[in-house]
């Protein structure tokens, strides 16, 4: 078979080029068409149990495990009048410095409570660096139509080894009462 | 900063001069923003990992043309925007600057990746801890290395600061009281904790 012309062959591959499907994506207009893989490594998320109350558990192994040193955890005891997680400890601060983060996912293998784990959200840039360090008010998770936010006391008649075992579902009549006279009082602080 | 700043910062076009400060300028300066943000040059400066991002964002599946910004110049003399792309070693420091100093007024700095923002894992006598140490930065960019799209939505919020910027006397008040801010505000240097 006779070859074409080199020139001939080049352009060839620009003519049938044109009718070949566009592959670029429209990032901000149709970014939902791209989603990340579903295992793709974003902004960290700090869960909650089913009734609102936090899972960290303020041991720090996240910190530890941090290759960059990016998180800080302080934690703290839970006392009687300020449940913030079932169990003994709580993460009373919490922050992660996106500038340091690598995003390798090495606090989320740490976590023994499955506290810390990561999201698709990766539109974090910023103009300064104080923006770009997460507290924990950041990072919790959102709170869904079960649960009420902590601090709240556990589910009566339950021990934490409860909460591990998946046996609390949603926040009950007595933690929902207990958080709205709460948040009452706040609201009366303020006027 | 005496007698305005138009002798060094470089940003005047020479119309705005003539008009007296207010009259029309927001004007003026909503289509000097438009034409700036539309037709952003890079200077070619990729140090690490987070260039080989870089390069794929110019490239057909993300394509930076969209935004105008398509052409890596190789002169700093040609460019707008430094995206400084990867760790900042001490011995490139000064080149970096250099760069950035031959760049002709108005120029913008995107900080992209860990690494370049503050020294990333990195934390060694080696890497400049954060780019800004050694020049301003607009845009922080985390990620290692930040995904195209990251890049791109780093670029777009430039581009919303860009658009608002001001021009002849609005600009010289403006770099007076950022002047001011920056002259009170803790060192880069001092910082502490999770800033440094």
């Amino acid at each position: 078979m006779a070859e074409l012309p080199p020139a001939l062959s080049g352009f060839w591959v620009t003519f049938s080029t044109m009718f070949k499907k566009v592959n670029t994506e429209q990032y901000p207009e149709e970014k939902d068409k791209y989603p990340p893989e579903p295992r793709f490594h974003g902004r960290h998320q700090l869960n909650r149990h089913p009734d609102g109350l936090e899972k960290c558990i303020g041991c720090e192994l996240c910190a530890w495990a941090c290759p960059a040193d990016a998180i800080l955890v302080q934690g703290a005891d839970n006392s009687t009048d300020q449940r913030f997680s079932p169990g003994e400890r709580y993460g009373r601060v919490y922050q992660i410095n996106y500038l340091r983060c690598i995003f390798c996912g090495l606090c989320i293998e740490a976590c023994p409570t499955r506290a810390l784990t990561m999201t698709h959200d990766y539109e974090l840039a910023d103009n300064s660096r104080e923006k770009l360090i997460y507290e924990k008010e950041d990072l919790l998770g959102p709170l869904t139509q079960n649960m009420v936010s902590a601090p709240h006391e556990m589910v009566p008649g339950t021990t934490e080894k409860d909460y591990y075992e998946g046996k609390i579902t949603e926040a009950t009549p007595e933690q929902r009462a207990e958080v709205a006279a709460r948040t009452d009082e706040e609201s009366e602080a303020v006027r | 900063m005496s007698g305005g700043g138009a002798d060094w910062n470089g940003t005047e076009m020479g119309l705005e001069e003539k008009l007296p400060s207010g009259f029309m300028l927001s004007t003026v300066e909503g289509a000097a923003g438009y034409a700036r943000k539309n037709s952003m040059w890079t200077v070619t400066f990729g140090l690490a990992c987070c260039a080989i991002e870089m390069m794929a964002t110019g490239a057909g599946r993300y394509d930076l043309a969209r935004f105008g910004m398509e052409v890596f110049r190789p002169s700093p003399r040609q460019a707008d925007l430094m995206i400084v792309a990867g760790r900042v070693s001490q011995k490139m420091a000064p080149v970096v600057r250099q760069v950035y100093d031959q760049m002709p007024n108005p120029k913008w700095v995107i900080s992209m990746g860990a690494c370049s923002s503050s020294g990333g894992m990195f934390n060694n006598y080696a890497i400049v801890q954060g780019v800004d140490h050694v020049i301003p930065v607009d845009i922080y960019l985390p990620g290692c290395p930040p995904r195209p799209e990251q890049l791109m939505d780093a670029i777009l919020k430039l581009h919303a600061e860009v658009q608002e910027e001001k021009l002849g006397s609005n600009r010289v008040k403006q770099i007076a009281e950022e002047e001011k801010e920056a002259l009170v505000a803790v060192p880069t240097i001092d910082q502490r904790g999770l800033l440094r």
